[in-house]
């Protein structure tokens, strides 16, 4: 009797052990359904735009007058915002993340290290439009006194906070590919006589360099596609950017301020969502090599 | 014989004093990177504090928003937080054990860290243009808590499958091999006997994955957020929401009210970081509790 019932559990238990790996499965196979979805939509609703303004029209054209008739779909004021807004953010945030990084990594230890990484990292739970409000009440009106413009909403000001955002980003991830460098390296340079500073500028940096690389991709992903930052402090105006001083608009600002009033299904709908697609396929791509980077360095190291 | 002796104690100096001023110089790298997150949370504290009062976190908006309180927003944000756990927690905990458990190094295995590791980087507002377009109206969701919890839950997914991965990771092969020994099947070890070992750092990621959820504006400007609206009644309401109000508060009102911007940016941030932070300690007291 206790026999049969002890046969009936293990049975079960192997129904519920094959199902259960089914179900596992099929919910890992969700990320790829997700990704594969956004494209799919991404790409239906912007054929209509690329039929009737051409891609390389949209994407090259000088102006982007949506609402007049007749309408201008070009991505260019939008994509030198982009550019001028990430470049500006990455200049600065670069050199302080990575350096902050090698501190944290190589020259301090223990209980000021843990409590130095969490404060950096706060940073990146705090909402980004927070950030922008913070951005809007400082930073705008100090860079329109200090450097005497008429209007402070730059995308100096955007680059600059956006530069904040992605610190966090910068930060942690270098710090993980330098703490991964085995310690055998720094005690070898050491034992020759090198300082922790040579050590850390001639052999530790140099190991790690492709997970430093793949930081400041990811990084650089992040500053590309924050909206709320850009969409508050950098001015929205409709030229194409020139230089850090001027008002800018986004790929991603754009597409935020123009979403809500849009008439669903018509031309500028469908040019948001090329827009989107642009913004997609470009982060996808700087994704796509950050995360071999990263695979490769870590394979390297666990050899 | 001196000429070289005097040339490596130069070298030796050089080196000394390029160490010197190499450390200042990380160091300060390393407060530009720690000053911002102390400014930002002291100057919301700072501003938003005057604001917080009984009232204002449990009244209804005033004098078309200048006034009042912002309870709707609070319970908007609460409501779609919750479905977007709803919908984002079970998958992305299955999605983690099989990437620890089942996956080993196959091509589908990458194939699926690939696009998480692509999805983690997906700017939001393509989140917000992928729910509009696909829960809003092809699947004729509308403009409600349920589309902006769908899209949400595929942004916060990757965050809560890497963190359950990693959890799952840490646990020792010790336990999972004297378990399958005892004659326990991988499901019952994975549910009896890592799962809970594991919880603490899983339970943390899903926390913090929900909580950068919960700030984000832009996926759900289109998708679930409204100017104004009543404390909504069910999922297929739009809701007001603490991060779309801020925005709006700052940006688009006709008079704004400080008080209000402030108040509202204090008790976002309040409770998005308040979260995080909560579970950040939890697990570090767990962590101490379970030793292997």
């Amino acid at each position: 009797m206790s026999h049969s019932r002890s046969r009936l559990n293990k049975e079960s238990a192997r129904l519920a052990n094959n199902a259960a790996r089914v179900a596992i499965t099929l919910s890992a196979l969700v990320s790829i359904a997700a990704l594969l979805a956004i494209l799919c939509f991404l790409l239906l609703n912007s054929f209509r735009a690329v039929g009737e303004v051409g891609l390389w029209e949209m994407l090259s054209g000088t102006i982007w007058h949506p609402t007049s008739s007749p309408p201008a779909f070009g991505f260019l004021p939008a994509e030198s915002g982009s550019l001028w807004v990430t470049l500006i953010a990455i200049v600065c945030a670069m050199p302080i993340g990575v350096g902050a990084a090698v501190c944290l990594s190589e020259f301090i230890s223990g209980r000021v290290r843990e409590v130095a990484k969490s404060l950096v990292e706060c940073i990146a739970t705090v909402p980004s439009v927070a950030l922008g409000l913070l951005g809007m009440t400082f930073l705008v009106p100090w860079i329109r006194t200090f450097f005497s413009l008429p209007s402070g909403l730059t995308a100096l000001a955007a680059g600059l906070m956006v530069g904040i955002l992605c610190l966090p980003t910068i930060v942690s991830i270098s710090e993980d590919a330098l703490t991964a460098v085995p310690d055998a390296l720094r005690q070898g340079s050491l034992a020759m006589g090198n300082t922790k500073w040579q050590t850390a500028v001639k052999i530790v940096v140099p190991a790690a360099w492709p997970g430093i690389f793949a930081a400041i991709l990811l990084g650089f992903g992040r500053a590309v596609g924050e909206t709320m930052v850009v969409l508050m402090i950098a001015g929205n105006s409709g030229l194409v950017v020139q230089g850090p001083f001027e008002a800018a608009r986004t790929l991603p600002g754009t597409i935020a301020s123009e979403v809500a009033e849009v008439v669903r299904g018509g031309l500028h709908y469908s040019a948001l969502f090329a827009m989107a697609l642009v913004l997609f396929l470009s982060t996808f791509v700087v994704n796509l090599i950050a995360a071999q980077v990263i695979d490769r360095s870590r394979r390297r190291w666990s050899r | 014989m001196r000429q070289p002796r005097q040339a490596l104690i130069g070298q030796v100096r050089r080196a000394r004093i390029a160490e010197v001023a190499a450390r200042v110089l990380l160091a300060v790298c390393l407060f530009c990177a720690a000053v911002p997150p102390i400014l930002v949370i002291g100057v919301i504290v700072w501003r938003g504090l005057p604001a917080i009062s009984l009232e204002f976190i449990f009244d209804m908006p005033k004098q078309s928003m200048t006034a009042g309180g912002i309870f709707p927003a609070i319970v908007g944000t609460a409501l779609l937080t919750l479905a977007t756990a709803l919908f984002a927690v079970p998958a992305g905990i299955a999605a983690g054990i099989y990437l620890a458990e089942y996956a080993g190094d196959s091509l589908l295995a990458r194939l699926i860290r690939l696009s998480i590791a692509n999805m983690a980087g997906v700017p939001s507002i393509v989140y917000g243009l992928f729910g509009l377009a696909a829960f809003v109206i092809t699947m004729h969701l509308r403009q409600s808590i349920l589309s902006g919890a769908l899209t949400l839950a595929c942004l916060s997914l990757p965050a809560i499958i890497t963190a359950t991965e990693e959890a799952l990771r840490q646990v020792p092969s010790e336990l999972r091999n004297a378990a399958l020994a005892l004659g326990a099947t991988k499901f019952q070890t994975i549910t009896r006997v890592i799962l809970p070992a594991a919880a603490p750092g899983a339970v943390t990621g899903v926390i913090l994955g929900l909580s950068r959820a919960a700030g984000e504006t832009a996926p759900i400007i289109v998708t679930a957020a409204a100017f104004y609206a009543p404390l909504p009644t069910g999922l297929m309401d739009k809701t007001m929401v603490l991060p779309y109000h801020l925005y709006i508060m700052a940006t688009q009102a006709v008079r704004s009210n400080n008080n209000v911007v402030w108040g509202t940016a204090l008790v976002l941030v309040a409770s998005t970081m308040g979260a995080a932070m909560a579970a950040a300690a939890w697990r570090s007291a767990q962590r101490r509790k379970l030793r292997w």
